[in-house]
């Protein structure tokens, strides 16, 4: 809460991420780049102008801010949800669905139909871990993970089988019906789910910031045995909650790609948002409207990256290498400033 | 044999400012068990560690069979034999009860020849065992078995038990003593720690107290000596408590705390820790609990905070209780949290700037500060994390936190464990003056001589089972706390 506290806590990551852009620089030059060239391709096509910044770079930041959200939403009441990439597959699977279903709906009905369907499939998708965590004491981080890959399996079945398109030649889906897609900001490809990014950002700000029930979340976290004897919180309930609001966040944001991006379901719908979306938030130290910061900043990295392809013939997978070098060096300054202060304790 | 099985001179321990051993001594002899006995915190277990190399000691010597010896780690003990069996198990779950001694021991890695090792070993002693159980699925009783087979497959001469029969029924407790009898009396020796008086006396040749890091007794423990080992556990000074009941309730005031017929289960354990409880305190008084670790007090006073469901019985508690638990850094406080958030931790919806569902840090920092003021807590502001302070100040600050509201029950659980003199006087007096303002204290301390001086009335737990010591007579109160009255 000190201002000093708080201004070295952002200090840190901005630090990092200018350094990790300089050392992509010195390492594109060391390869026999010319850095010049690839950073000013990755400028142009991110933030460079207006178009690449709202139909490239927002658009991108969309699934990140969300699911960013409620990972953030869970690691404060110390559950760890890796499983994201599946949550968000499986809203996108609802979403699709109920979509090529609505032909002839009003718009007003018909995209707030999609999102409860998507909330629902990434809910769902997660009962099992929250189940087995609280009855069982399994790991939520080993059986979100690994519904991961039965969300993929479910994905390729769906656009085989049950969701293939009519023609039946492509593993795609038919096109949602019009009413179920996403208006857009005239004259870009920027669609209404940045409305809801930022809006589940100032919600779940004020949720930690403002709310006994937040603050609650947090102690839950970082003290489990404290909260549940001086605090008298229902420790397990709120770590379940949190979990399952995660993953509802996470197929939400299954239904803004959908809706908003692609209109029908692919087998390679995610390029990883679910997985990119935690060094988001841990970047941005769970503090939601840093989310929306960080969320920009990579998804400016990533459609940038592929401008830098385009123009400078640099693979665009270096790009997740920064992103990797980012979190790890984020990781490594935590461990000497915190010594093993938890992530959570960081927020509020 | 040239000299005494082990021998600790002059050993002290210091843990941050707590002395937890100053001078203390042990000298054990081949062929016999020898009781190591004391008090909670006493420094029993602290004793038991150095001689078996999981901490160092301050200062002092150590002498194993006669020659002076140098014990850095537990692998040293070993070589030494000395072998350790914890309370808790340190075996690893996922292992089979022959790979588990295979590794401690050393023994090579071939499957039947340690089963048949196993075999003999568990035999030879009466101690059977299932080879090819995993340890993380024994029960109790058999995770204690293997730990001590462990020791002695190690080639153990020297066997430390700390607290062995405390997890154990009463049959299954004398069976260990039996096996440790034999072990013993085939030239070896056994050293057991524990706080219950019968069984050291029964069980042991020989017996050393501890108290406050110092020893008090030691010698041969007959029935004779029962008389000065309470003494020596309890302090010398057995004289009659001071200050007797310092205010009678008013007749027609109702107890703020009425507890009937209570039946408590055991925390964490099958079994009942209290049974048929009674129990009334009113507003205005300090009721001061003595008992002996693992009476069924502490089930009493979490019942009575409203965290843990009584079976049956009749629990009529007014609210808002304010509960201040034993360990402050894992059940009072979150470390990592700041001191206003540890406020609005312990009191919810009725600390400052919170307002109904809404908190205004703002506010919480300012009714912090104010708390911070009154309790005379160091501290660097609000919004310094619960962590930084020392354990003096968390404390008062646990204690800020429960009486800022004014709540009409307190129940306190050690309160001033691991403090200084000043620190605890503190929290006396504080508790003192939250009882003038006509709250109603519960109250216990492991240390006995603080329940007699904090406490109006005094109600002893022993055994489950709740009374009332017919006079204020430390002696009498202490025969009570072992069962020995």
């Amino acid at each position: 809460m000190a201002g000093v506290g708080r201004l070295r806590e952002y200090a840190v990551p901005a630090l990092i991420v200018a350094g990790a852009i300089a050392a992509l620089a010195a390492a594109l030059g060391i390869a026999g780049y010319d850095p010049e060239l690839a950073l000013g391709a990755l400028w142009r096509g991110s933030v460079g102008s207006f178009d690449a910044f709202a139909s490239g770079t927002l658009v991108r930041a969309v699934p990140l801010i969300i699911i960013a959200l409620g990972f953030a939403l869970a690691l404060r009441g110390g559950m760890l949800n890796i499983g994201a990439e599946g949550q968000f597959l499986a809203g996108a699977v609802a979403a699709t669905w109920l979509g090529t279903h609505l032909a002839g709906w009003p718009a007003l009905l018909a995209i707030p139909a999609t999102w409860l369907v998507a909330l629902a499939a990434g809910l769902l998708w997660i009962v099992v871990p929250v189940v087995l965590r609280v009855k069982y004491g399994v790991l939520e981080v080993i059986t979100t993970l690994l519904l991961n890959f039965v969300a993929e399996a479910l994905v390729s079945f769906m656009v085989q089988g049950p969701l293939q398109e009519q023609t039946g030649i492509y593993p795609q889906s038919d096109p949602i019906a019009e009413a179920a897609r996403l208006p857009l900001l005239p004259g870009t490809r920027l669609h209404l789910g940045i409305g809801v990014a930022l809006i589940l950002a100032v919600v779940l700000w004020f949720f930690f910031a403002r709310t006994l029930a937040g603050f609650r979340l947090l102690a839950a976290g970082s003290g489990p045995r404290a909260a549940a004897l001086a605090g008298r919180i229902d420790v397990t309930r709120m770590a379940a909650l949190a979990l399952l609001v995660s993953g509802a966040l996470a197929g939400l944001a299954g239904a803004t790609e959908v809706g908003g991006v692609s209109y029908a379901l692919y087998p390679n719908l995610s390029p990883g948002y679910g997985f990119t979306a935690i060094a988001v938030a841990l970047l941005a130290r769970l503090h939601p409207p840093a989310i929306v910061v960080t969320g920009i900043l990579f998804g400016a990295l990533e459609t940038g990256a592929g401008a830098m392809q385009r123009d400078a013939g640099i693979p665009a997978v270096v790009v997740q290498a920064v992103e990797a070098a980012i979190i790890l060096a984020l990781l490594l300054a935590d461990a000497r400033t915190h010594r093993g202060r938890a992530y959570a304790g960081a927020a509020a | 044999m040239t000299g005494p099985a082990l021998q600790l001179r002059n050993i002290h321990k210091r843990y941050g400012t707590t002395n937890a051993l100053s001078g203390a001594a042990l000298a054990v002899e081949w062929g016999e068990i020898h009781a190591l006995l004391g008090e909670n915190g006493a420094g029993k277990s602290t004793l038991l560690r150095i001689a078996g190399g999981l901490e160092r000691a301050d200062r002092g010597s150590i002498e194993v069979d006669g020659s002076p010896a140098t014990i850095r780690s537990p692998r040293d003990a070993r070589r030494l034999g000395i072998g350790m069996v914890h309370q808790h198990p340190t075996s690893i779950p996922s292992l089979t009860v022959a790979d588990n001694m295979a590794l401690t021991a050393g023994w090579p890695v071939r499957p039947a020849e340690v089963r048949e090792r196993v075999a003999r070993l568990s035999g030879e002693l009466g101690l059977p065992i299932d080879p090819d159980a995993y340890a993380g699925r024994l029960p109790v009783v058999l995770k204690q078995r293997l730990e001590i087979l462990k020791a002695l497959a190690a080639s153990a001469r020297i066997l430390l038990l700390d607290e062995p029969t405390a997890v154990l029924a009463p049959i299954e407790a004398a069976e260990l003593l039996t096996v440790l009898r034999k072990f013993a009396a085939a030239g070896n020796a056994v050293v057991i720690v524990t706080h219950k008086l019968r069984e050291a006396i029964s069980e042991s040749q020989r017996v050393t107290v501890l108290r406050h890091g110092s020893v008090t007794f030691t010698g041969r423990s007959d029935s004779e000596s029962s008389e000065s080992l309470y003494r020596a556990m309890l302090g010398s000074d057995a004289a009659v408590a001071p200050a007797p009941a310092r205010r009678i309730p008013p007749a027609d005031s109702a107890p703020a705390i009425r507890v009937q017929a209570l039946d408590v289960a055991r925390d964490g354990r099958y079994g009942i820790a209290l049974r048929g409880a009674a129990l009334a305190v009113f507003p205005g008084e300090i009721v001061g609990i003595a008992a002996i670790e693992g009476s069924g007090q502490r089930e009493l006073m979490r019942a009575v905070a409203g965290l843990v469901h009584p079976l049956r019985g009749v629990l009529d508690v007014r609210s808002p209780v304010a509960f201040i638990p034993e360990d402050r850094t894992t059940e009072g406080l979150i470390p990592s949290l700041s001191l206003a958030e540890n406020v609005v931790l312990g009191m919810g919806a009725a600390a400052p700037g919170v307002n109904g569902a809404l908190v205004s840090w703002k506010h919480v920092a300012a009714g912090t500060a104010d708390l911070v003021d009154r309790f005379g807590i160091v501290a660097a502001g609000p919004d310094a994390p619960a962590g930084s302070l020392s354990g003096g100040n968390q404390q008062k600050l646990v204690l800020a936190r429960a009486l800022a509201g004014v709540p009409p029950v307190i129940v306190a659980e050690n309160p001033t464990r691991g403090l200084d003199v000043a620190a605890a006087a503190e929290i006396h007096r504080r508790l003192r003056a939250a009882a003038d303002g006509g709250a109603a204290v519960l109250f216990h301390s492991s240390d006995l001589d603080e329940v007699v001086l904090v406490a109006d009335r005094l109600v002893v737990v022993n055994g489950g089972t709740l009374r009332e010591p017919a006079e204020r007579n430390r002696e009498l109160i202490g025969r009570m706390m072992i069962g020995a009255a």
